[in-house]
C-alpha cells in the first residue's frame, strides 16, 4: 500500500517511459503537470502516513488492560488537541495543493501562444473527431498551404500549437498524455488545447471518452519531430497525391476510382473527393492504420481493405468483397501515396 | 380517547395487567405477519421487507461482481479476443449500473430499513405500505433491466450514459430506453425509503433521544435520505429528458435545435455527486457505531463527527463540475469547484480522527466488524486522496477517463462502503438472524478481500498514469500494459473469493452459528435491547433513553414508557428535536395493495418504453391500486398522549 | 396472484424476445450474404392494382432492424441524399414521406432505385455503395413515411428538425397498392 515501492517497481518494468504516458512529458504542460503532480503526492502521503501512525498507536495500545477513568479523559484531552491540529494540518495541506494547481493552471494559460508569450508563431490545427477517427486540419491563411490528413499529427519541437477540437457525432476527447491534458469534443460546441512539444518522438494518443463501439481503437499517431524534418514532411503533404507508377498501381488506382473506394475517401488531386472517411493523400507515410488499429504495412493494408469489419467491427467503412488481384493492386497503389 | 362513542376508561387499552409471555404473545398477534406466501407478499413489517431489500441488493452485488470477473479476463491479456466490443461495453454498463443502481445505494437504504426503527425504539417504520411498495419497485426495475441485458437489449453506453451517445442518433433501438426507465425504477424506490426514513428519525424516536442523543448511523440516514430527496430529481429530470428525446423527438439535447449535450453532463452529475455520498455516508454511520462497540467506549467527539456528517451532506451538493474538468467549461469557475473538491476532504479527515481517537482512548477489541473498519480506515484514506488529486483541474486533466479514476472510485467505494458493510453485515447478522457469523471464517474473508482488493486496483493508479483510458475492451500490447492489467485480472478473483466466503459464511451461519442472545457484542444502542431476531412488535414497551449509550448509560435495566395499544397496531411518535412523547400513530396492517400498485408502476413504465401511450392508459390501473391503498379506513385517528 | 405474474412475464418476454430481431448488431453482412447489386429483381411491370413480384426477404430483416436503420439515417445524410431528396420533403428530387412512389416504395423496389438510378436524375449508386448500405438506406427511407414498426425508427437525429419525429409518424401506406401496399410489414 506504499507508493514508493510499487513506483520503482513500475520503473523496473518500464513503466515510467512510454509512447503513451503522463509520467513521460514530452512537453510543457505535461511536465508541469508532473510536477503538480509530485507536491500532490509527497503531501498526500504524508497525510496518509500520520493516518497510518495513528492508526498503529492506537490498535497497538490495545494490549493494555483495562484502563482507570482518569487514563480516559486524560486521552480525550490530548486527542482533543491533537483534531484541533489535524484539522490545522488539514486546511493548510489542502490551500497548498489548492493554491500549487491553481497556479499551475494559470501559469499554463498564460503559456499559451495566443497572448504572444511564445516568439513563434503557432501552428493552427482542427481537429474533428468522429466515430472512430481523427481529421486533421492543418489551417493557414493561404488555402494553397493547407493541409488535409487523418489519424496522425507531425509537430516541429519548441513551436506552440493551437488546436481547434470539434466533433460531428458523439462527443470525444482528444488526449496526448506525453504532452498535455485532455480536452473533450463535444457536437455543439469547440474547444481549444495548447500544445507545446519539448522534445522530439514518436507518441500516442487515445480517444478519452467513450464513444461508442470502437472507442478502443481510436488512436492517433503524434510524430515530434526537429523543424527541419517537419518542414519537410509538410512541403510534402501540401502536394497533391503522386500518379501511379506502374501497371499494378494503375490497376489499383483505375479499381479505387470506379468502385466504392472514391465514394467515401479523398485523395488530393484525383477525381476521390469523398467526405466521409479519411483523406488518403499521403496515405503511405501514416504509421498505421484505421486510427491506431494496425501498423501501416502491406500485409496489414490488405487485411483491413479485404475485411475492416474483422479487424474493427462496426466501423463505418463496409464489407467490400474485393477480389483478390484487386486487393493486391489497391495495396499497391495505396502504398505508393507517400 | 379510545374509538369514538366508547367509554374511554372502559378499557385496559394498553394491556396494563399483561406481562412477560402473555404480553408477548398479545403483541405478536397484533404485530403479526401471516405465513406462508401471501403474508410474504403482504408484509409491512420492516424488518421482513429490510430482509429481502439487503438479500437482493446482495444478489446485485453478485450479478455485478460477475460482469466485472469477465471484465478482467478479457483485459488480462492485450488485444484478447475473448468478448466482442458490443458485448464488452454492455457489460461495463451494467456492471456500472447494477453496481450503483441496484446494489450501492439500495443496500444502504435496506439495512437503515431494517436498523433503523428498532435503534429509534420504535415498532415500525414511518409509512410501512410505502416501504414495501419500495422494494417491489426496486425489484421489478432490478430484473427489467437485467432481462433486457441478457436479451442483448442492455445499456450500452456506460452507466453514466452521455449524450449524444446515448441520444436517439447514436443508440439505436431500446438499450438505452431500458436504461433510463431502469434510473425511474430505483429513484422512485430510494425516494420512497428517504421520505420513510426521515419521518422515522424525526418523529419516531424514543422519548429521551432529544438529537444530540441520536446515535451517528441514524445521522447518517437522516442526512443520506434528505440527499436522496434533492438529489433524485434531478436524474429524474434529466432521464425524463433522455426518454422524451428517444421517444418522441424532443430536442433537450440536440445542439442543432437549442439543446445541449452538456445539459445532460449537468443534470446528471447534479445528482451524480451526491449519489456517490448517498452511498459512503451511511457506511460512515457503520463505522461510528461499530468502532463505539468495539472500543467500549461513546465515540469521541460526537458533535463534531454530526457538523462532519452534515456538512458533508451540504457540500457534496456543490461539487459536481468536477466530473467535467475536461469539457470546456471558463476557467474560473473551475477553480470553485476544485476549492470545493479539497474541502470536502475536511470532514472526512475529521471523522478519521475521531474513529482512531476513539480506538485510542478505548479499550479495543479486534473482532470481524472492527477488522473491516481498519481496512476501511487504510483504504479509503488513499482513496480520499487520490480523490485530492483528481480535484485539481490540471491533474485532472491528465488522469481523467483513465484508469487512475477507475482505481480513485473503487478505493473510496468499495474501501468506503463496501468495506464497512461487510462489517456492519457480520455486525448486525446476530440481531438480524440470532446466529453469530463464524469468526474465523470471517477474519479469513478479510484478509483475503484486502489483499485482493489491494491488487486489483493499486495498480490500476499506476496503468492510468501510464496512458490507458477507460472503457476500452482491448488494449495494445505493445505500450506496456501488460503486467499490471494481469495483476489487477488475479486481484479481482482474489477479492471475488473473499466475498464468496463471505456469502458462505453467511449461509452456514445463519443455519449453524452460535446463538447469539440480544446484546453479544455488549453494544450500546436500543437494537441490541430486543431478543435476536427481534418479535415483530420490536420492543414490548417504548424505552425511555438518557443519553448516547441508552444500554451502557442504564446498567442493566432501561426504563421504559407504556401507554401504547395491544389489540392495535400504535407507534409512538415524538417531537422532532427533544423527543418529548406527542401522539399515539396507528399503524398499518398487511396489505397487497402496495405490491398491485408496484405491479401497476411497473406495467406503467416498460409499456412507455414502447409507446407514449403507456403513460395514459398505464395510468388508470395505477389509478385505481392507489385509490385503494389510500381509501380512508375507519381506526382512530392519531390520539394526544394523556399525562 | 400467480396468474398476475405469469401473464405480465409472459407479455414481458414475449415484447423482448420480439428485440431479438430489433436489437441485432451486425455489421459484415452476416447472415444476409453479400452478393452483387445485380441480385435485386427489378420488376419488370408495375400496372396500378397489382400486385408486384414477390418481395425479397431481406427487406423485412433490414426494416425491423433498429441497427441498420440508424445506419441508413448516417448513410442518407453522409451521401448526400438530402441534396435532392432534402430531410424527406424533396428538394429537386421526389420526396419519400408521403404516400407516392413513382417507382414503387416496396423495399427491394427502393434498393433498386439506388442502385441502378432512375430516370429524372435519380443517379445510380452500384458502385458507390454496397449492398447492405443500400439496403439500409432503404429501411431509413421507408421509415420516413411511417411504414417501419414504430419501436425500431430513432425518434429524431441530432440535426434541425426538418420532420415529424418518425416514432411519431403517421404511416403513409403505399398509394395504389392493393391491400395498403403492407405486404411483409408489421404495423
Amino acid at each position: 500500500m506504499r507508493r514508493p515501492p510499487l513506483l520503482v517497481a513500475a520503473l523496473l518494468l518500464g513503466g515510467c517511459s512510454g509512447e503513451q504516458s503522463a509520467l513521460d512529458p514530452a512537453g510543457v504542460h505535461s511536465g508541469a503537470v508532473l510536477h503538480l503532480f509530485g507536491l500532490f503526492f509527497w503531501i498526500c502521503l504524508l497525510a496518509f502516513a500520520l493516518v497510518i501512525a495513528f492508526l498503529a498507536v492506537a490498535m497497538l495500545q490495545a494490549r493494555r488492560v483495562d484502563a482507570a477513568q482518569s487514563e480516559r479523559t486524560e486521552h480525550d484531552a490530548i486527542a482533543s488537541r491533537l483534531l484541533r491540529g489535524w484539522i490545522v494540518f488539514i486546511i493548510v495541506g489542502l490551500l497548498i495543493l489548492t493554491l500549487g494547481s491553481y497556479f499551475t493552471d494559470r501559469n499554463l494559460a498564460l503559456a499559451a501562444p495566443d497572448t504572444g508569450q511564445s516568439n513563434r508563431v503557432p501552428i493552427r490545427i482542427k481537429l474533428t473527431g468522429q466515430q472512430w477517427w481523427w481529421q486533421v486540419e492543418y489551417e493557414d491563411p493561404n488555402a494553397s498551404q493547407q493541409i488535409r490528413t487523418a489519424n496522425e499529427l507531425h509537430l516541429p519541437v519548441g513551436v506552440p500549437v493551437h488546436i481547434r477540437l470539434e466533433s460531428i457525432d458523439v462527443i470525444h476527447s482528444f488526449w496526448v498524455p506525453n504532452l498535455a491534458g485532455k480536452q473533450d469534443m463535444i457536437p455543439g460546441r469547440h474547444n481549444d488545447i495548447e500544445l507545446l512539444p519539448t522534445r522530439a518522438g514518436h507518441y500516442r494518443s487515445q480517444c478519452a471518452e467513450f464513444c461508442g463501439l470502437q472507442h478502443a481503437h481510436m488512436a492517433l499517431d503524434v510524430v515530434i519531430e526537429p523543424m527541419a524534418d517537419w518542414l519537410k514532411w509538410r512541403a510534402q503533404s501540401i502536394q497533391p497525391a503522386k500518379a501511379p507508377a506502374g501497371a499494378e498501381e494503375k490497376a489499383g488506382y483505375a479499381y479505387f476510382m470506379e468502385h466504392q473506394c472514391s465514394a467515401c475517401h479523398s485523395i488530393t488531386g484525383t477525381p476521390a473527393f469523398g467526405t466521409v472517411g479519411p483523406d488518403l493523400t499521403h496515405f503511405a507515410s501514416r504509421p498505421s492504420i484505421g486510427a491506431g488499429t494496425m501498423p501501416n504495412t502491406r500485409g496489414h493494408l490488405e487485411a483491413w481493405i479485404a475485411n475492416p469489419q474483422g479487424v474493427k467491427e462496426g466501423n463505418h467503412m463496409p464489407y467490400l468483397a474485393v477480389p483478390p488481384d484487386k486487393l493486391h493492386a489497391l495495396g499497391a497503389y495505396l502504398r505508393s501515396l507517400s | 380517547m379510545s374509538r369514538r362513542g366508547e367509554d374511554p376508561k372502559a378499557l385496559p387499552r394498553d394491556g396494563r395487567d399483561l406481562t412477560g409471555d402473555a404480553l408477548h404473545e398479545r403483541l405478536s398477534l397484533t404485530w403479526h405477519t401471516s405465513p406462508g406466501f401471501w403474508g410474504w407478499l403482504t408484509t409491512v413489517d420492516h424488518k421482513l421487507v429490510g430482509r429481502r431489500y439487503i438479500f437482493t441488493a446482495l444478489v446485485f452485488l453478485i450479478l455485478g461482481g460477475i460482469l466485472a470477473l469477465i471484465m478482467r479476463v478479457q483485459l488480462a491479456r492485450p488485444e484478447s479476443g475473448l468478448i466482442s466490443a458490443d458485448r464488452y461495453n454492455q457489460i461495463f454498463s451494467m456492471h456500472g449500473t447494477t453496481m450503483m443502481f441496484l446494489f450501492a445505494v439500495p443496500v444502504m437504504e435496506a439495512m437503515a430499513v431494517y436498523i433503523i426503527p428498532l435503534m429509534l425504539g420504535t415498532r415500525n417504520i414511518a409509512f410501512p405500505r410505502l416501504n414495501a411498495f419500495s422494494y417491489w419497485v426496486f425489484l421489478f426495475g432490478g430484473i427489467m433491466i437485467w432481462v433486457a441485458f441478457l436479451f442483448n437489449v442492455g445499456p450500452e453506453a456506460g452507466w453514466f450514459s452521455y449524450v449524444p451517445l446515448a441520444g436517439p442518433e447514436y443508440s439505436p433501438g431500446k438499450r438505452t430506453d431500458f436504461w433510463a426507465q431502469m434510473i425511474t425504477f430505483t429513484e422512485v424506490a430510494a425516494l420512497a425509503t428517504s421520505v420513510e426514513l426521515v419521518a422515522t428519525i424525526m418523529k419516531q424516536r424514543a422519548p429521551g433521544m432529544s438529537l444530540n442523543r441520536v446515535p451517528l448511523f441514524a445521522w447518517g440516514v437522516l442526512v443520506t435520505s434528505l440527499m436522496v430527496i434533492f438529489a433524485m430529481p434531478a436524474v429524474m429530470l434529466s432521464s425524463s429528458f433522455l426518454i422524451a428525446d428517444r421517444l418522441v423527438g424532443t430536442q433537450f439535447y440536440n445542439p442543432t435545435e437549442g439543446g445541449d449535450a452538456l445539459l445532460w453532463q449537468h443534470l446528471f452529475w447534479f445528482f451524480g455527486h451526491p449519489e456517490v455520498y448517498i452511498i459512503f455516508i451511511p457506511a460512515l454511520g457503520f463505522v461510528s457505531q461499530i468502532t463505539e462497540t468495539f472500543s467500549r467506549r461513546p465515540i469521541f467527539g460526537y458533535p463534531v463527527m454530526v457538523l462532519a456528517l452534515v456538512s458533508i451532506g451540504i457540500l457534496a451538493f456543490g461539487l459536481w463540475v468536477h466530473h467535467m474538468f475536461a469539457t470546456g467549461l471558463p476557467r474560473l469557475g473551475y477553480s470553485f469547484y476544485t476549492a470545493a473538491s479539497m474541502m470536502i476532504a475536511l470532514p472526512s479527515g475529521v471523522q478519521i480522527f475521531c474513529w482512531i481517537a476513539t480506538m485510542w482512548a478505548g479499550r479495543p477489541r479486534f473482532t470481524v466488524p472492527m477488522l473491516w473498519v481498519i481496512g476501511f480506515i487504510i483504504t479509503f484514506v488513499i482513496g480520499g486522496l487520490t480523490g485530492v488529486m483528481v480535484a485539481s483541474v490540471p491533474l485532472d486533466l491528465q488522469l481523467h477517463d483513465t484508469y487512475f479514476v477507475v482505481a480513485h472510485f473503487h478505493y473510496v467505494l468499495i474501501g468506503g462502503a463496501v468495506f464497512p458493510l461487510l462489517g456492519a453485515i457480520t455486525f448486525w447478522f446476530p440481531k438480524f438472524t440470532g446466529r453469530m457469523m463464524d469468526e474465523t471464517l470471517g477474519k479469513l474473508s478479510f484478509a483475503i478481500g484486502f489483499i485482493g482488493f489491494h491488487l486489483t486496483f493499486f495498480p490500476m493508479h499506476f496503468t492510468g498514469l501510464m496512458g490507458m483510458p477507460r472503457r476500452v475492451y482491448t488494449y495494445p500490447s505493445d505500450i506496456g500494459w501488460n503486467m499490471l492489467n494481469m495483476i489487477s485480472s488475479i486481484g479481482a478473483f482474489i477479492f471475488a473469493s473473499a466475498l464468496l466466503l463471505f456469502m458462505i459464511n453467511a449461509l452456514v451461519s445463519y443455519r449453524k452459528g452460535l446463538l447469539s442472545g440480544s446484546n453479544p457484542w455488549e453494544a450500546s444502542s436500543l437494537e441490541w435491547a430486543v431478543p435476536s431476531p427481534p418479535p415483530p412488535y420490536n420492543f414490548a414497551h417504548i424505552p425511555v433513553v438518557e443519553g448516547r449509550t441508552p444500554l451502557w448509560d442504564a446498567g442493566g435495566t432501561l426504563s421504559v414508557v407504556s401507554g401504547l395499544r395491544v389489540e392495535d397496531r400504535e407507534l409512538l411518535l415524538t417531537t422532532a428535536i427533544d423527543a418529548e412523547p406527542d401522539v399515539r400513530e396507528p399503524s398499518p396492517l398487511p396489505t397487497i395493495w402496495p405490491l398491485l400498485a408496484a405491479i401497476a408502476v411497473t406495467a406503467l413504465f416498460i409499456g412507455s418504453i414502447f409507446n407514449p401511450w403507456a403513460i395514459v392508459w398505464g395510468a388508470i390501473p395505477l389509478a385505481a391500486t392507489l385509490t385503494v391503498w389510500f381509501w380512508p379506513k375507519g381506526p382512530p385517528e392519531a390520539e394526544p398522549v394523556i399525562e | 396472484m400467480c396468474s398476475r405474474f405469469l401473464a405480465g412475464s409472459t407479455m414481458m418476454a414475449m415484447l423482448l424476445l420480439s428485440a431479438c430481431q430489433r436489437e441485432q448488431r451486425q455489421s459484415s453482412g452476416q447472415p444476409l450474404a453479400e452478393t452483387a447489386p445485380a441480385s435485386v429483381q427489378l420488376p419488370s411491370v408495375l400496372i396500378a392494382g397489382s400486385r408486384p413480384a414477390p418481395t425479397d426477404p431481406r427487406g423485412r430483416l433490414y426494416e425491423g432492424n433498429a441497427y441498420f436503420l440508424n445506419e441508413g439515417q448516417r448513410l442518407f445524410e453522409q451521401f448526400n441524399c438530402t441534396g435532392c431528396h432534402a430531410h424527406g420533403g424533396g428538394d429537386i428530387g421526389p420526396p419519400l414521406m408521403d404516400d407516392e412512389w413513382r417507382y414503387g416504395g416496396q423495399m427491394d423496389q427502393i434498393v433498386a432505385s439506388i442502385a441502378y438510378g432512375r430516370p429524372n436524375g435519380m443517379p445510380s449508386f452500384a458502385d458507390k455503395l454496397t449492398e447492405q448500405q443500400m439496403w439500409q438506406i432503404a429501411a431509413y427511407v421507408r421509415s420516413m413515411s411511417g411504414n417501419v414498426p414504430k419501436d425500431v425508427a430513432s425518434s429524431r437525429a441530432d440535426e434541425l428538425a426538418s420532420t415529424p419525429s418518425l416514432t411519431r409518424t403517421p404511416r403513409q401506406p403505399i398509394r395504389g397498392e392493393a391491400g395498403g401496399g403492407l405486404q411483409g410489414v408489421a404495423p
